[in-house]
């Protein structure tokens, strides 16, 4: 695909002694929402800190743009217009709202349009502007990640796991959000929930073992029972 | 640090010399009455039998288990001055010595479990922070209460008379001690070998310890806590088990201290200089290598003994030179010895034995 | 019940209210007022100083989880460098001129605090970066550099105690009616609240400030957000070095005698505050250091022998209660 704004190429990641990527080769298409799926364990979120550049690959490429970010250190990696929203949701807990989003905006300077737009998508963050982070609740916590994360147009948006631990109606609400954040930029979202992943998705990688053992549109994965039995049982036995 | 790649570095000709080495060393200090037989020599040796016991014992926490402490010479100390105590107060006699020396290794024990269920559960660093500080309340014990620990200056007692160059193990014709290659066998010997044998029988048991299981959950532990607590392991209850072990281990060798000297202070057991020597000998020797305990010790304590020596000449060579006799004074010793252990920790954190046995070190 | 009794201690200040407690106590144990208003001005002092000492530590090690021991070093030099600037002035600070005494004065400490920066600069360059997320490694490493420095200053002072000529303006007591109190404890107290304050609005209201405090929560998140993390490092070793190096400035002005061995033998109780305020805030260092400064006075009055064990135990109730220190950064 000429048209992918990240590209991996057999990309293989050590953490300590123990070897998790093993070979991951991906292209990210520019523009809306694209999942990589697999089990626990499976290298997912190893997959994504790899492209932020907190772990190093030790043999490929990542491409983002035309810019090698392989090697990049991961401010540079950010400056390029990536943001990263961690599993742990990367939350600073005894800062407000307002600083929490204050970090991520260019020169600590709100762009109030945008600014608008978040609190229309997530009122919580327009109600709890002032309170310290670690108050909010679960969701809340969520909100602000991926608010943060939106504050600035980003060419690109790595999500872990944003589902995990939600109640439905805010996953529900979060489905929605996406497809608005999707309509700028372009989402690579790390699921284990399937039902949000199909929702939301147009392209699909699964992951297993360290490597890519399926790529294609997420409408032929949802239409195939076959498939899905196939590498949703990997998905899905660690539930 | 890949395993894998360490396993296929392993050079055999390295271990071969690290054993050849210690191999050396024991056999000198098996002997060291009858091959050194002049009395600094025969200092040197005893402490370096010591020192093997407390450096690998500390091992047994920073190399094997990966646990920072400061507090072990304080151990140490609770030996040495509960030996000193007892043989001050009921007199010289092998009683004061087995209660004197088990209330302070109990002491060592029951502090060692407080500290270590207190903040072996914190990090690391927190740990290290809180032995210091435990450490130094203690040496400021040992100078204020002075009636009973002879304060800044420390105690000199005497020892059993077993002990004294004045008994004679074996008599010859004349009535006097029995010379074999010209070493008088007297209480003195018996004393020497007191200490060389115990800390024999103590390094063994610890190298013993290394090889159980116990060892080997230790070392998961220090590989990957989380993964080690995930399988199973309660990593706290290890950990203390551990620190227990290596104070009971460093209390004892203060017994042997106490013994061996006739004199008991601060300077020799509590100190924070011998805590550092005992830091620097695990480093320059190799953490997590038994052996590297025991190179360490020797270089370090002949270096103490010797370099101070050459350093002096050299001073005194370099004396209208600027600045140059200043930092080769002998009494800035450590400052050498401070540069050489920054390089090592940089370039050889393996430290010599684990560097020669290929052991890679740990992160 | 309990829980009444938290909820009202929590209401009146929480763990603020520490240092009053222990003010009170002592003051029904020690009964005379005089007497107790020359040791808490003494321990507020002391306090302030040891705040000095202790805020970098803890801000060094939120922000980096680098723990240097060879922070004492800083407090040494500073205390020579202090000395020595004092000593070379002369008249400037023995003469009846205050301008001049005071001039003298800060020549002294910005002497010291400008060395502790540069040299923290060179610390963190050389001895800390290569082992950054190796605690072993650093312990090591930052204790070797601490035997070093030390050796240094042996060399450079030589190993026999120094007498630290204090400024004319700052001797002397105020006196109100039969309670005396020192002027240089006066002065070290607002010094270090000075200080206190400076901080606390450079890390409430800067941006700077809002990274710091950001960093010290989760350093990767900074990092993913766009900022280069080492670069705050860098600064915020340079600060903490230079608070150090101030901080021994003061001391030895204050002990008007010091030997090499100032930096260790202070290094300790700032451990002891540091962990009973709680790593990586400077709110958690103030209230340790002024615990620990009162705590240190009194005690040395009621029950001399018992000073320093005084404050081990009163680290050891406080872990006990609070595994964490008194007021730690919020993690996560």
């Amino acid at each position: 695909m000429s048209n992918a704004i990240l590209r991996l190429d057999d990309v293989y990641t050590d953490i300590a002694q123990y070897h998790v990527l093993h070979g991951i080769s991906l292209d990210v298409p520019e523009g809306g929402v694209h999942v990589l799926l697999g089990r626990n364990g499976a290298g997912k979120t190893t997959t994504l800190r790899t492209i932020m550049g907190l772990w190093r690959a030790r043999k490929g490429a990542i491409v983002f743009r035309h810019h090698d970010i392989t090697a990049m250190k991961t401010p540079d990696i950010a400056r390029l217009g990536v943001a990263f929203v961690p599993e742990n949701m990367g939350i600073f807990g005894g800062l407000t709202v307002e600083e929490n989003m204050r970090l991520a905006a260019a020169h600590g300077r709100f762009d109030d349009q945008r600014l608008q737009r978040i609190f229309a998508l997530f009122p919580a963050m327009e109600k709890f502007w002032d309170r310290q982070a670690h108050a909010l609740s679960g969701g809340q916590k969520q909100m602000l990640a991926i608010s943060r994360a939106i504050i600035e147009k980003r060419d690109l948006i790595l999500i872990d796991e944003p589902t995990k631990g939600l109640a439905p109606a805010i996953i529900r609400a979060m489905i929605d959000a996406f497809r608005e954040i999707a309509q700028e930029t372009t989402i690579l979202l790390v699921e284990q929930n399937f039902h949000f992943a199909r929702a939301l998705g147009e392209t699909v990688a699964v992951i297993d073992d360290g490597r890519i053992v399926h790529r294609g549109s997420m409408a032929e994965l949802a239409g195939d029972e076959a498939l899905q039995n196939r590498f949703l049982s990997l998905s899905m036995e660690a539930h | 640090m890949s395993l894998l790649v360490n396993t296929s570095r392993r050079v055999p000709v390295g271990r071969l010399v690290v054993y050849g080495v210690v191999l050396v060393v024991g056999l000198c200090l098996m002997f060291a009455p009858f091959l050194f037989p002049d009395v600094r020599a025969q200092e040197v040796a005893a402490r370096i039998c010591v020192f093997i016991v407390l450096v690998a014992s500390y091992d047994l926490l920073i190399g094997y288990t990966g646990i920072v402490s400061f507090a072990h010479t304080m151990f140490f100390g609770l030996g040495a001055y509960g030996t000193a105590i007892a043989l001050r107060t009921m007199g010289p006699g092998f009683d004061a010595i087995l209660l004197g020396g088990s209330l302070g290794v109990l002491a060592a024990l029951v502090l060692a479990v407080l500290i270590g269920l207190l903040s072996l559960r914190v990090k690391a660093i927190f740990f290290a922070m809180i032995t210091l500080a435990a450490a130094s309340v203690m040496m400021v014990l040992a100078s204020q209460l002075s009636e009973f620990t002879g304060g800044e200056d420390g105690m000199t007692y005497t020892i059993p008379r077993f002990f004294s160059p004045a008994n004679t193990l074996v008599e010859d014709a004349d009535g006097k001690a029995l010379r074999i290659f010209g070493v008088a066998l007297n209480g003195r010997l018996a004393l020497y070998y007191f200490v060389f044998l115990s800390s024999l029988f103590l390094f063994l048991a610890m190298l013993r310890i290394v090889a159980s299981p116990l060892g080997t959950v230790l070392e998961a532990i220090r590989e990957n806590e989380m993964r080690a607590e995930a399988i199973g392991y309660r990593v706290v209850s290890y950990r203390t088990a551990i620190f227990c072990i290596a104070a009971v281990i460093a209390a004892l060798a203060g017994i042997l201290r106490a013994v061996w000297l006739r004199y008991t202070g601060p300077d020799v057991t509590l100190s924070f200089d011998i805590m550092l020597d005992v830091l620097l000998m695990v480093v320059i020797g190799g953490m997590g290598t038994m052996m590297g305990a025991v190179i360490g010790v020797v270089i370090m304590t002949l270096a103490q003994f010797y370099l101070k020596d050459l350093m002096e000449a050299g001073a005194s060579a370099t004396a209208d030179m600027p600045l140059l006799p200043d930092m080769l004074n002998p009494d800035r010793w450590l400052l050498w010895l401070g540069i050489v252990f920054i390089l090592l920790v940089y370039f050889f954190p393996a430290g010599i034995a684990g560097t020669l046995m290929g052991k890679g070190g740990h992160k | 019940m309990t829980k009444t009794i938290s909820d009202t201690f929590e209401r009146f200040g929480g763990v603020f209210l520490l240092p009053v407690i222990l003010g009170l106590v002592a003051f029904l144990l020690i009964g005379r007022p005089s007497t107790w208003v020359t040791l808490t001005v003494a321990g507020l002092a002391m306090g302030m100083m040891i705040f000095l000492m202790a805020s970098g530590l803890s801000l060094i090690f939120g922000l980096m989880d680098v723990l240097n021991f060879g922070h004492s070093a800083f407090v040494s030099f500073g205390a020579f460098i202090a000395a020595s600037v004092l000593a070379s002035l002369g008249v400037w600070v023995t003469g009846g001129s205050a301008a001049m005494n005071i001039l003298a004065l800060m020549a002294a400490i910005a002497a010291a605090t400008a060395f502790g920066a540069l040299a923290g600069w060179a610390f963190e360059r050389i001895i800390v970066k290569p082992v950054y997320k190796d605690h072993l490694r650093q312990i090591l490493i930052t204790m070797g550099a601490l035997i070093v420095a030390e050796e240094i200053i042996l060399m450079v002072w030589g190993g026999s105690p120094l007498p630290v000529p204090r400024p004319a303006v700052l001797t002397g007591s105020f006196v109100f009616g039969n309670i005396s109190i020192e002027v240089y404890r006066v002065f070290a107290f607002l010094l270090g609240l000075a200080v206190y304050i400076a901080m606390h609005f450079a890390l409430n209201r800067t941006r700077v400030g809002l990274l710091i405090r950001a960093g010290v929560e989760n350093r990767e998140m900074v990092e993913a957000l766009g900022f280069r993390i080492d670069r705050l490092f860098i600064a915020v070793f340079m600060a903490g070095s230079a608070l150090a190096a101030m901080g021994g400035a003061m001391w030895a002005g204050y002990q008007g005698l010091i030997t090499p061995a100032i930096g260790s033998e202070m290094m300790i109780l700032v451990f002891i505050v540091v962990i009973i305020g709680g790593l990586g805030s400077i709110e958690g260092s103030l209230l340790g250091a002024i615990l620990v400064g009162l705590m240190a006075n009194y005690v040395a009055f009621l029950f001399p022998k018992m000073s320093l064990a005084s404050n081990m135990i009163l680290m050891m109730a406080i872990l006990l209660w609070r595994p964490y220190g008194l007021k730690p950064a919020v993690k996560g």
